[in-house]
């Protein structure tokens, strides 16, 4: 099961490391993590991508961060309406012929060009992780030269439809 | 230190302190009384306040840092009282390693304190630089490098809150050697705020509900006490739950003492050494309420066999406990005592469970701990029944890991709380000799023995100059079989016998050795002379090491082999009568 979780945490020296130490240590595997400041002064947000095999480890999961003294508040929000978005930064090969084409390409996905050179073009895209694997999955014809990618992001909308069915958790 | 204007600036002068001083300092607002401290280049400015200051605690100078560590762990297991380290950095801090993670895992409030080198040079690999942080993140509650002398008292009463509340541990602070060292006219504001860290002390009274009504309809309930019953001080509360709904009682190795062993109702230790009733109990049991345990896969035995009949209830004061590693149906997070408290408050009507309660009491004695005598050799077994009862069971027991540390787990009786040391989540040799000097220090007026094997006491024997030195009256008992007894035990059984490293047969002259550190030594190798033996042992008023040349090639029986589920286990014997 793909879970997003995310965690609101004190800025203190070594909390990071804290953290992703503990996943390691309870080997849960990490596709993603995300951190940046937010809106209070000395508190930070990170955002989780996590591939957990059950219903118990995702729990042990929450558990285990809120379990660290500098971890203010967990969500799991994988179940919730949710915005999620993610940044890639694609290096594609073109040549001048191809660069319309390309153009054409991405535009649906509303990227854009932030570098051209002879033989390449630097693509941005934002969005969903699928919006991004299908704009990648498109692009491969033209030769991928580098990439790179954030990990997701991601907070519960505004307005939660009634029904959430909230991932119970025993305690 | 004095200055060239020495009358002129007086006051001002006494308003100068060092990091070091405003760190003695915080000992003292902390009513520390024993400090277990080695010195070395990044701590000197903390050992020169130490000898400024007129501290009203002890320091102990163990002879390694691993001593240290071990020592302020008795001492916190004893006393519920902090236990507090000082070393010095790089090496210092790597010897204190595996005894953090040891209190780490057992749960003891221990209190560190290492120097590091200057924050000008952290991060270039300086002289006796080691990254203590990254080193002991995984190992600690939690930890602090101090950047600032600002917040170093501050800090410093974090650490003391954070390692002793909720569910206790070990937290490491760092101290580079020029905040140490430099000198304030300030008085920094103490007082924290820790939002991200609140326990949950007093239970929620829905989930107390919800276990009250499963054990009014148990037909089958069993109590498991953990150490998590020690640490809330709840061993009274345990046992008048236990009588008022007439419970059978089984505990983990570390709960031993939290309900008295002599007790009818006690079934005594569960888990892959534990005694058939025990584990039959819990096998066959409808309901499981466990107290403060962690389920530990030394006491579950192959999980799909562990309590399969059982809705199990757990009260714990750490909620990540809960359904970590069995499902839980009943979780109640809070202190033991609170808990229990609240059990005893609620109303309940229980249905019948008095042919259980029969069952139980009769496995217990049908299928007692058992062991062979002979007439020559020493028993291990007998040996240890002989140190409870010349100390009635009143005695703290302190242990390495091995064969004698399961016999004694399962042939001293412990009838009350605080009186068991051992390392049980780690399994640390070595971990008996300098955690009975932290246990006598902590409870000078009571009886300490240390029962440790040949290979394990020779991991931590440099600790007997502490013996001597304070003249601690602790009694080292060596169960003696010349061999890595538990190594060669599953070597017999599941590697057909090939004894691959694990013969001690070259081991020193303990007498000698004791004498060479100037304790009294006693060998005794006939099962005939040990009672004699014992008595000299505790009535000789001051240290005495004891060789005890036992049986070389006894079990630990029963046992659970691994992978096996707890209800099969070898070595059973029924009582003959
Ligand atoms: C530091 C450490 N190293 C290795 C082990 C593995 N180990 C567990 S029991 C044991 C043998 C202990 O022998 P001894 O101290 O003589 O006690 P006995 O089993 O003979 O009573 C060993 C090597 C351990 N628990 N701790």
């Amino acid at each position: 099961m793909r879970r997003i979780i995310t965690a609101t945490v004190q800025n203190s020296s070594g909390v990071l490391n804290r953290i992703t130490g503990m996943l390691s240590k309870r080997a849960f595997n990490i596709e993603s993590i995300t951190v940046g400041t937010t809106e209070i002064e000395g508190i930070s947000k990170m955002t989780f991508v996590v591939e957990i095999p059950d219903a118990n480890k995702i729990e042990q999961l929450t558990k285990q961060l809120n379990k660290q003294i500098d971890v203010l508040k967990v969500n799991d929000i994988t179940e919730k309406a949710i915005v999620q978005r993610e940044l890639a930064l694609i290096k594609v090969g073109s040549t001048s012929a191809s660069r319309a084409e390309i153009q054409g390409v991405i535009e649906p996905f509303r990227a854009r060009v932030l570098d051209v050179s002879r033989d390449s073009l630097v693509i941005e895209v934002t969005g969903k992780p699928d919006k991004i694997e299908a704009l990648i999955d498109l692009l491969h014809p033209y030769g991928i030269k580098d990439m790179t990618r954030t990990g997701v992001t991601a907070f519960p909308r505004g307005k939660q439809p009634r029904q959430v069915q909230e991932f119970t958790l025993s305690v | 230190m004095k200055t060239q204007t020495e009358t002129h600036t007086q006051p001002v002068e006494q308003k100068l302190r060092t990091g070091a001083d405003l760190f003695v300092q915080s000992l003292v607002e902390e009513k520390v009384d024993t400090v277990f401290g080695y010195p070395g280049g990044a701590v000197l400015p903390i050992y020169d306040a130490l000898y400024r200051a007129d501290a009203p605690f002890q320091h102990i100078l163990c002879r390694h840092e691993q001593g240290l560590i071990h020592a302020a762990e008795g001492y916190a297991r004893v006393t519920g009282k902090p236990g507090v380290v000082i070393a010095t950095s790089g090496p210092g801090a790597t010897n204190l390693i595996t005894g953090i993670t040891d209190a780490m895992m057992d749960s003891l409030p221990v209190v560190v304190f290492t120097g590091q080198v200057s924050t000008a040079v952290i991060g270039s690999d300086a002289f006796q630089e080691a990254d203590v942080i990254g080193l002991t993140t995984p190992i600690t509650k939690h930890n602090y490098q101090v950047t600032d002398i600002k917040d170093l008292p501050r800090i410093t009463r974090e650490a003391f809150h954070i390692a002793t509340t909720g569910r206790p541990g070990p937290v490491v602070v760092d101290i580079p050697k020029n905040i140490a060292q430099e000198i304030t006219d300030k008085t920094f504001d103490t007082s924290f705020h820790l939002p991200g860290y609140q326990p949950t002390v007093k239970p929620n009274p829905l989930q107390i509900r919800r276990l009250a009504e499963a054990l009014a309809k148990a037909k089958k309930p069993v109590l498991l006490a953990g150490a998590g019953v020690h640490f809330a001080d709840a061993s009274e509360e345990l046992k008048a739950f236990a009588e008022k709904f007439e419970l059978p009682v089984t505990t983990t190795l570390l709960g031993l003492g939290s309900f008295p062993g002599g007790h009818e109702q006690a079934l005594g230790m569960a888990g892959m050494h534990g005694s058939y009733s025990a584990n039959m109990a819990i096998y066959e049991a409808d309901l499981l309420i466990n107290i403060g345990a962690r389920f530990d896969d030394r006491l579950t035995g192959a999980i799909q066999h562990f309590a399969p009949e059982a809705a199990v209830a757990h009260i714990d004061i750490d909620p990540a406990e809960i359904g970590k590693n069995i499902e839980t149906k009943i979780p109640v997070v809070g202190d033991a005592k609170e808990a229990l408290t609240a059990l005893l408050d609620i109303d309940i009507e229980c249905t019948d469970h008095s042919s259980w309660s029969e069952e139980t009491m009769n496995n217990k004695k049908e299928y007692p701990f058992w062991f062979e005598r002979s007439d020559d050799l020493i028993s291990p077994q007998w040996l240890i029944e002989s140190v409870h009862r010349e100390t009635d069971g009143h005695a703290i027991v302190t242990t390495d890991v091995g064969q004698h540390q399961m016999w004694a787990a399962q042939f001293y009786q412990f009838n009350s709380p605080h009186k068991w040391v051992t390392s049980g989540g780690l399994g640390t040799m070595g971990f008996g000799l300098p955690a009975a000097i932290g246990a006598q220090l902590g409870r000078p007026e009571e009886t300490v023995v240390a029962i440790v094997g040949d290979g394990g006491f020779q991991m931590t024997m440099q600790e007997m100059a502490v013996v001597k030195q304070h003249n601690l009256p602790i009694k080292v008992i060596i169960v003696n079989n010349e061999a890595l007894g538990m190594v060669r035990q599953w070597q017999e059984k599941f590697y057909e016998e090939r004894y691959s490293a694990s013969l001690m047969t070259e081991n020193p002259d303990f007498i000698k050795l004791a004498e060479g550190f100037g304790v009294k030594g006693i060998r005794v190798s006939k099962e005939t002379d040990v009672p004699s033996v014992i008595k000299e042992v505790f009535q000789h008023d001051g240290p005495v090491l004891v060789d005890a040349r036992v049986q070389k090639l006894d079990k630990v029986f029963p046992m659970v082999a691994p992978g096996k589920g707890n209800h099969e286990m070898i070595g059973v014997k029924q009582c003959e009568e």
